[in-house]
């Protein structure tokens, strides 16, 4: 037999079996319009867990992309240093968080599908069960319980096939996000725990921490500078308490017009460090 | 008649396309005997156009039941599998007694 068909029966038989059990037929109406209300509680809960779900995705999302952003600039950093070698890693991370970053998009298009799919399930419900109860009403004013009773069925198959897909949607709604939960919960500690660069290639932060040295000795060089400046600034006016004829002077010419330049690039660095400390 | 697509609701659709719509119901009940993924992601997605396209949505204060009851536009063939043969809607997921 044809799925469509298969599936039609399947969601009739389970409406049956309700009214079968249902003794007063206008008690059925009741009891459905109460199922009716805890159901739109239900698809409106739905909703809101799949917004918040998708709220933290967004959030990820963001982290990645500022991972992403930072693997660029190591990169930029590494070969303005002349280190290709650690370019290239800095780029081979980029490319691994930016796959994970590309799946986490691909999550958050399908969660928004999933919110707007059941925002629009839950408009229709509301729509539905106000339809119902107005119906409800008229049985039970129009028509003694005989008359009322097809009426009834024809209601009550109506509404419970629409609860039924419904029923389904939210079901599949919190799957998704459950497993979205999960995925999220392990970006979210890989995060946290600065675990990600490990698991994303093991080489962070050894190229944070390479740049950093080479950082580091440029600095060093810049402090040997101003201390070989310092020096040589010194140096002239030993040179002149040393007064003249001395055999050496030449020799301390020459070095005091190294010192000129030295000492013009060390004021030039020491300005900086004057800021740094206000 | 009255064809629900899982998620979306009711459409009334013209009888004349009874029979495309059973030519694809077929082709999704081969594919599912099969599984055959492709054929079924296509004849699902043929069948759904085809109601969402010619048929117009039935009114909320009418309550009819479905003749024909289409899987959700992105159910995966063991969703589909799997309700037909569970034969029943898990739950309280119909919110019935």
């Amino acid at each position: 037999m044809s799925v469509m068909k298969r599936v039609s029966l399947i969601f009739r038989a389970k409406a049956n079996k309700a009214l079968d059990r249902m003794e007063d037929p206008r008690e059925t109406l009741d009891y459905s319009y109460q199922q009716q209300v805890e159901m739109l509680t239900r698809v409106r809960r739905g909703v809101a867990d799949v917004a918040t779900s998708r709220k933290r995705v967004e959030l990820q999302m963001n982290s990645l992309q500022k991972e992403v952003d930072r693997r660029e600039g190591q990169a930029r950093d590494a070969l303005s240093k002349g280190r290709e070698d650690l370019a290239r890693a800095a780029l081979q991370n980029r490319a691994s968080l930016q796959g994970q970053l590309n799946d986490l998009q691909g999550q958050y298009a399908n969660l928004q599908e999933q919110e707007e799919k059941l925002t629009l399930a839950s408009q229709r419900l509301q729509a539905k069960v106000d339809a119902f109860r107005t119906r409800k009403e008229t049985i039970k004013a129009t028509y003694t319980a005989a008359e009322a009773q097809t009426r009834i069925n024809e209601a009550f198959s109506g509404i419970s096939e629409e609860m039924g897909d419904i029923g389904l949607a939210i079901q599949r709604a919190e799957d998704k996000t459950a497993q979205m939960q999960a995925r999220a919960g392990a970006i979210d500690e890989l995060l946290a725990s600065g675990a990600l660069e490990d698991h994303v290639g093991g080489q962070q932060d050894a190229i944070q921490a390479e740049l950093d040295k080479l950082g580091a000795s440029n600095d060093v060089d810049s402090e040997l500078a101003r201390m070989k400046g310092e020096l040589s600034a010194n140096a002239p006016r030993q040179i002149e308490a040393n007064a003249n004829g001395d055999s050496t002077s030449a020799n301390g010419d020459a070095s005091a017009n190294g010192d000129a330049s030295s000492s013009e690039a060390t004021q030039a660095a020491e300005q900086p460090q004057a800021g740094d400390g206000l | 008649m009255i064809v629900r697509i899982l998620g979306e609701g009711q459409f009334q659709v013209a009888d004349d396309l009874a029979a495309r719509l059973t030519a694809l119901d077929a082709e999704l009940d081969a594919a599912v005997e099969k599984t055959d993924d492709a054929a079924f992601h296509a004849a699902l997605r043929a069948a759904i156009q085809l109601v969402r396209e010619s048929g117009t949505t039935v009114p909320d204060d009418t309550f009819a039941t479905a003749d024909f009851i289409l899987p959700f536009s992105d159910a995966t063939l063991g969703e589909v599998r799997k309700l037909l043969a569970d034969g029943t809607i898990g739950g309280d997921s119909a919110g019935l007694p």
